[in-house]
């Protein structure tokens, strides 16, 4: 037989079978039970360094303490960044573009991620508010939350 | 104070919990698909295993015979030199009955996983294949084996083109066998 | 040979269960808090953190190290991930007292974490590119068949039955019991293990360690901090570590060389002559029940094919010559992967302080060894403990 020759035979193919199931964690249960039920932005307070993370913390990154005092965050805030995305995870192109904003709500710390919702013109400063989803169609989400719209 | 852990911290959370709503959970699938390079030396390999034959990759500076075959020698960190075919019989090193799947679930009858040394390569040159035709009970180490090949139109070039390795004919069975057997029929 | 005195000072850990409600971040904030509070320390006194996780794929977190830095005290801090399968716990270790050895850094916080639950339908299809993608994976292999593999050898080569192998899991689980940590303590007979199901023969469902969640962590301290901190510091005397080739189908599997190298070269930075006169107790990595005994013989604690004989003869018992894995191990306390090795040296540290409650060596321990293994048979990780 003659010695074989591979032209053809260059990769393979397979994949890597998970899911993953996250849990929402200590912080992140106080915060998606407020917000499903209450509709209330819940997050924790470090009075060592006088920080309010939203959502709630079960500890404090800086210097480590337990967090146990939880804050009632307003639903108004403030516009510290955004962006307009065009195109999707995959690389296709959006119908129209999304606009995600980071915002920082008064009384917290941190800056929450969302979408900015019925604002053609976004701008950095602008006053919006959080916009809830009713309460029946609450599920514990994140996206219980349908966006930030303004002011 | 200094010591062992007085209280010990982390909430169980138990499939109850979870079917009854008590936590909070995101699923998520990625879809991780691969297309892996193969390589030189596994390129050559498939495509001979396509062909129904087995090869082989030879140093000169350690004499050794490898298989699978690869493009450098991990012991002397250098090229390896020569391609050499190899036969497709060998001796099983060790092997397992394996009744679970990779995603757990149970198997009737077990899948019989080894580690066959192959005639032509190194002492020791051991692949990783299944054991077929033949009972659970009467796999031993030490017990000689020959390739099961798929028919040639049905070869795609992958080590699946060994459908599995099977005892040759004439091969003795031992006494461990037999012990296994009595443990085995134990449990079914 | 120019590098600084390092001492472990504090150490602690979470409970290891089959699921938290934690995410891995707080979880490693528990261990590390926890470990930190134990040496009455406050983050700010932390100079750098040390981190071990399995990989991203385990828990879906893209860029774990990053995520899980906030609670490994890694915030505005030099901060290191190190990953060697199983052997992670340990190295982890190793990796911190460089940190401190070197000169570079007075403390270090080491954390080890993993979260198993998260990953459906079972962690097992993460370990699935462990094979070799083109030789292997094809076969549709599971990660058992290895261990069975490799256990069948060592019984083979040794002459050494499932009963005497059996007894590690009697042991383990039996010293788990005084563990507050343990998943699954239990009070069993050689029997019961034998009768239990068979996974992949000659493996028994209870020779093998659970998946779990937990996290682990030390407080690593120059000798000056050390001092000053605490009046039982444990002093690293060892480290080592060792990998061996990926073509596991290639070498025998009967024994770990790669386990002795490592402990050849703690073993020598420790000024370690006679391992099985010098050390006190062994923590060895015990994710199956034969394992315990591959690797005593790895560590040179027992000759090779002879330790299933001394286990027998009641010399790793808790009471016996050379207490091994009081803890309970892997297989009573769990098996978080990155976290059991961590889990091991909270448990020498805890013996040599007369400190580990219901699972106190009798006597006065002076050297411990801690051992961890990972990826394809193929990764050794040793560090060795005194006062």
């Amino acid at each position: 037989m003659k010695p074989t020759t591979n032209d053809t035979l260059r990769t393979w193919r397979d994949n890597i079978p998970v899911t993953a199931l996250y849990t929402a964690g200590l912080g992140g249960t106080i915060f998606l039970q407020a917000l499903k039920e209450r509709g209330q932005l819940v997050g924790t307070r470090c009075p060592t360094c006088q920080r309010t993370y939203l959502p709630a913390q079960q500890f404090c990154e800086r210097c480590f303490a337990e967090l146990t005092e939880q804050v009632r965050v307003k639903s108004k805030g403030e516009v510290v960044s955004f962006t307009q995305a065009h195109y999707d995870r995959d690389d296709n192109r959006l119908p129209a573009p999304i606009t995600v904003a980071a915002v920082r709500l008064d009384g917290a710390d941190t800056v929450l991620i969302h979408y900015l919702l019925r604002t053609p013109k976004p701008r950095i400063g602008a006053r919006v508010r959080v916009l809830l989803k009713p309460k029946a169609k609450r599920t514990g989400s994140i996206l219980d939350i349908a966006g930030f719209v303004p002011a | 104070m200094n010591g062992e852990p007085k209280v010990a911290r982390g909430t169980p959370l138990s499939g109850e919990d979870i079917a009854k709503g008590k936590a909070f959970l995101v699923p998520y699938t990625p879809r991780f698909r691969y297309a892996w390079d193969c390589g030189e030396a596994i390129g050559r390999y498939f495509a001979e295993l396509k062909n129904g034959r087995l090869i082989a990759r030879h140093c000169r500076r350690c004499g050794r015979v490898m298989i699978p075959p690869r493009m450098f020698c991990e012991v002397c960190f250098r090229p390896t030199d020569d391609w050499v075919y190899v036969k497709d019989t060998g001796r099983v090193n060790t092997f397992s009955l394996c009744y679970v799947s990779w995603d757990v679930r149970k198997l009737r009858k077990p899948e019989i996983p080894a580690v066959i040394e192959i005639d032509g390569a190194s002492p020791g040159m051991g692949i990783m294949h299944l054991l077929g035709d033949i009972k659970p009970e009467d796999v031993y180490i030490g017990m000689r084996v020959r390739a099961v090949w798929k028919p040639p139109a049905k070869r795609t070039g992958s080590v699946t083109d060994i459908l599995y390795f099977a005892p040759i004919a004439g091969g003795r069975r031992r006494k461990a066998a037999a012990r296994r057997q009595k443990t085995l029929r134990k449990k079914r | 040979m120019g590098y600084r005195k390092v001492a472990i000072v504090g150490a602690g850990m979470t409970k290891f269960m089959r699921r938290a409600l934690e995410t891995p971040k707080e979880l490693a904030w528990q261990a590390a808090k926890a470990a930190l509070d134990a040496a009455e320390m406050k983050l700010a006194q932390v100079d750098c953190a040390v981190f071990g996780s399995a990989p991203d794929v385990f828990d879906g977190l893209h860029m774990k190290g990053e995520y899980l830095a906030d609670g490994c005290g890694g915030w505005r801090k030099p901060y290191l991930r190190c990953y060697v399968g199983g052997g992670t716990g340990v190295f982890a270790i190793a990796q911190g007292w460089l940190h401190v050895a070197s000169g570079m850094f007075d403390t270090c916080l080491v954390v080890c974490e993993e979260k198993m639950s998260s990953c459906l339908p079972h962690p097992q299809g993460a370990f699935l590119t462990i094979f070799d993608n083109f030789t292997e994976q094809p076969l549709k292999p599971n990660l058992l068949w290895i261990f069975a593999l490799e256990q069948n050898r060592y019984m083979h080569t040794y002459g050494i039955t499932q009963e005497e192998i059996a007894l590690v899991s009697v042991k383990n689980k039996r010293n788990a019991l005084g563990h507050p940590c343990a998943q699954l303590g239990a009070e069993l007979t050689v029997k019961d293990v034998l009768a239990s199901e068979v996974m992949a023969w000659p493996v028994l469902r209870l020779m093998v360690s659970p998946t779990s969640d937990g996290a682990a962590a030390v407080v690593l301290a120059a000798e000056h901090v050390a001092k000053r901190v605490t009046d039982k510091p444990v002093w690293i005397e060892g480290v080592g570590w060792c990998i061996d080739t990926t073509y596991w189908t290639n070498r025998d599997l009967c024994y770990p060389r790669y386990v002795e190298r490592a402990a050849r070269m703690a073993y020598a930075m420790a000024g370690i002559r006679e391992p099985r006169k010098e050390i006190n107790i062994a923590e060895p990595y015990d994710p199956f029940a034969y394992k315990e005994l591959h690797h005593l013989e790895g560590l040179q604690l027992a000759p090779k094919g002879q330790a299933p004989k001394l286990l027998a003869d009641g010399v790793f018992d808790r009471d016996g010559d050379l207490p091994v894995t009081p803890s309970g191990g892997l297989l009573g306390v769990g098996n978080p992967i990155a976290a059991a090795g961590t889990m091991k040296v909270c448990e020498v540290f805890w013996q040599l302080r007369g400190e580990a409650g219901a699972r106190q060596v009798p006597g006065k321990p002076k050297r411990a060894v801690a051992q961890a293994w990972g990826d394809l048979m193929q990764m050794g990780t040793v560090v060795v403990v005194g006062v």
